[in-house]
């Protein structure tokens, strides 16, 4: 069950590293641990991933939820080790099936990356090289980790290709991504990302360049194909509409934290920061009358280069300073004993409180 | 495809036709503005009026101008003979005039001087394109770096500086001091391989310093905007090596405008580099346009232009094609 991994310990991660006696044991097949990216710009620092932690077992998805700006994707390629050093100042651990990807060296985490990690992109137009074939991409990325003759990454490519529903690959297969229509080509997007059977899957936003009713069968794919490959899944996306189809546990970003993170049923059912509640309200549904207004969360995000004080949520939140919580001046935690990590000030009785009495009506 | 190539070629011919019209036009009626007859350019200083309309008449000079444009097309497709006194003078096809000051046709006149101007051409835009298209890769992945900075530099005082101080200063020091370099005549490949190089050697340096600079920092500025790109991103997502990152996937995009002004560039410099032939001594056909430009040779100037701009029209078609064996996109639009 996903609430052993999620001890106190390994919650408790608002304050920074202090170095050395964290445990090293990782519990899960991908273990991260106070996960720090910060930027340097020229205003400033940008934090754009502050100790963020999760684990995730092979076979399971978590769902990763936030505004734009929260962190989600920076976290994602944090994990591929796609950021540049002279930008980027990554701290923290990242281990994969025991290995340590931040300590790791460059040249490992890319003989990793694609092979054991992959990712799919947001906007699968832009995300493929225009003047390459999709085969050709696909058979780049499998003869980069396999040494196959290109007759052999052809054939797979084909079979790729096919595996994700695209009719006559044999011959699409040499088309260029602009042949493709929009679905068409997240499939092959998809396809070339498990083209080397990785365990673990990073979907960023898969579904949000797509119209709908595409949208349904995409994430119905990588779920068929996480299925078959028992691999694990990072779903980032803003519509938490895709997080509860998909997911097994979710983690809900903001400004570059976890506010709160737990399984998906928990989350859904009975969340208990007020960010959340937010994002609940501001969710179309079906079950419910069209003529309700959608309930925005006010304000805009904040900036990551001067996060408010406290609690970086405080500005935006209609509970602050409820009876006389220090949300402008301390830092809420995700410290918590059971599965169910909340980063707020309000004791928990009372979230429960306000959640079944106030918010989940409205909802 | 195939329509895409008549597409292009309609146009280019199109334009060409229309070019013709409008150097024809200029060259022709201005003289006739001003108050000049051209007429008087053929004829001796202590002629009379009466001597000159004899030539005007006999050259066709006296003819509206539509009724000349319309000898001068058909002596390109069928040659013409041109009465110039007593005797008859032919002029076979392809026939863009005749040069009474150098008493021959204009086209082998051209034709002559053809050789020099590509050797130049050739010579420098392979030294351009080698170092202006690695320096610029540089200093996109080095950016911000010393490296990178003084490279810009270099390629700024290579943009600002003209080819009559670069060309006269490395004649100077090259040439006339240290003797690295022969100075003299220039001899043809054929005959003397070596003379042939080292004759061309500084005017290739020098105009390729010139251009070199130009695709330095056009190469940098499309480097750096195509490593941002998504499908950059994707390309190390696969767990590529960033040797093939670059040399493949982000090259690939940046050749296409590179590809795009160095067609023009190569097109422009056919039509003869004015100032570096005229610096270096290279009897091409900048030279010999402006040689005809101070002995008011009319009919050179108009078969120089004409040149010129048929080289630009053609590069640009070249070009176009280019555009749709490298861009997928623009081969099936």
């Amino acid at each position: 069950m996903k609430g052993k991994g999620m001890a106190t310990d390994l919650l408790a991660s608002g304050q920074p590293a202090s170095g050395g006696s964290r445990p090293s044991a990782p519990r899960s097949f991908l273990d991260v641990r106070d996960l720090r990216i910060h930027f340097n710009t020229d205003d400033g620092v940008v934090k754009a991933v502050d100790g963020l932690s999760f684990q995730l077992d092979r076979g399971k998805t978590l769902g990763i939820v936030g505004e734009s700006g929260s962190g989600k994707s920076v976290t994602s390629l944090g994990i591929l080790g796609l950021h540049r050093h002279s930008k980027a100042r990554v701290s923290g651990e990242v281990w994969l099936d025991g290995e340590d990807l931040i300590a790791a060296s460059d040249e490992r985490v890319r003989a990793l990356r694609g092979q054991r990690i992959a990712m799919i992109f947001q906007d699968p137009l832009t995300a493929m090289h225009p003047y390459f074939t999709v085969g050709a991409q696909i058979i780049e990325a499998y003869r980069v980790h396999n040494n196959v003759s290109k007759k052999v990454a052809r054939q797979r490519a084909i079979d790729m290709l096919g595996r994700v529903g695209i009719p006559q690959p044999a011959r699409r297969v040499d088309d260029y991504p602009h042949q493709f229509s929009g679905g068409m080509r997240q499939r092959a997007m998809i396809a070339m990302a498990l083209v080397n059977n990785p365990e673990l899957l990073i979907a960023d936003e898969p579904t949000t360049a797509l119209d709908v009713t595409v949208q349904a069968q995409i994430l119905d794919l990588i779920r068929d194909l996480q299925e078959e490959f028992h691999s694990a899944v990072i779903m980032i996306t803003h519509d938490l509409g895709v997080v509860a189809e998909l997911a097994d546990d979710i983690l809900v970003m903001y400004g570059g934290k976890a506010v709160e993170y737990g399984t998906a049923e928990t989350i859904f059912r009975r969340p208990e920061h007020p960010y959340a509640w937010g994002l609940l309200g501001s969710m179309p549904r079906v079950d419910r009358d069209v003529r309700d207004r959608l309930i925005p969360v006010k304000g805009t995000p904040p900036s990551l280069i001067n996060l408010p004080s406290g609690c970086a949520f405080h500005p935006r939140c209609p509970y602050v300073g409820y009876n006389g919580i220090p949300c402008r001046t301390e830092i809420p935690t995700l410290a918590e004993g059971s599965d169910h990590g909340v980063a707020c000030h309000i004791p928990p009785a009372e979230r429960q409180r306000i959640f079944s009495e106030d918010i989940a009506p409205a909802l | 495809m195939i329509n895409y190539i008549l597409r292009r070629v309609v146009t280019s011919v199109v334009l060409m036709i229309i070019i013709s019209v409008v150097t024809f036009g200029v060259f022709f009626m201005v003289p006739k503005l001003a108050g000049t007859n051209p007429a008087e350019l053929y004829v001796g200083k202590s002629a009379t009026p009466a001597d000159v309309a004899a030539t005007a008449r006999k050259l066709g000079l006296d003819q509206p101008v539509y009724v000349q444009y319309g000898r001068f097309v058909k002596g390109i497709v069928a040659g013409r003979d041109f009465n110039s006194g007593p005797s008859k003078t032919h002029c076979p096809a392809p026939c863009f005039g005749y040069s009474f000051r150098n008493d021959r046709p204009v086209f082998p006149l051209l034709l002559d001087r053809l050789p020099v101007t590509i050797s130049l051409a050739i010579g420098a835009s392979i030294i351009w394109l080698i170092g202006g298209v690695l320096a610029g890769v540089i200093s996109a992945l080095r950016r911000g770096s010393i490296l990178d900075r003084s490279m810009m530099i270099l390629a700024l005082a290579g943009v600002s500086l003209p080819i009559y101080f670069t060309g006269l200063l490395a004649q100077l020091i090259f040439v006339h001091n240290l003797h690295w370099l022969p100075g003299g005549e220039y001899v043809n490949f054929r005959d003397n391989p070596i003379g042939w190089a080292s004759k061309l050697l500084l005017g290739w340096i020098t105009l390729a310093l010139l251009y070199a600079a130009t695709y330095a920092r056009l190469t940098r500025a499309t480097m750096l905007e195509t490593v941002s790109e998504d499908y950059i991103r994707t390309a190390r997502a696969k767990g590529l090596r960033e040797r093939v990152v670059i040399g493949k996937h982000a090259m690939r995009s940046v050749l296409t405008p590179i590809v795009t002004i160095f067609g023009l560039d190569i097109g422009q410099l056919l039509g003869g580099a004015i100032l570096t032939e005229s610096v270096f001594g290279l009897p091409g056909i900048g030279r010999l346009s402006i040689d005809a430009v101070n002995t008011k040779d009319l009919p050179v100037v108009l078969g120089v232009t004409l040149f010129g701009a048929l080289f630009i029209v053609v590069a640009n078609f070249v070009v176009d094609l280019l555009y749709a064996v490298i861009d997928p996109r623009v081969r099936l639009a």
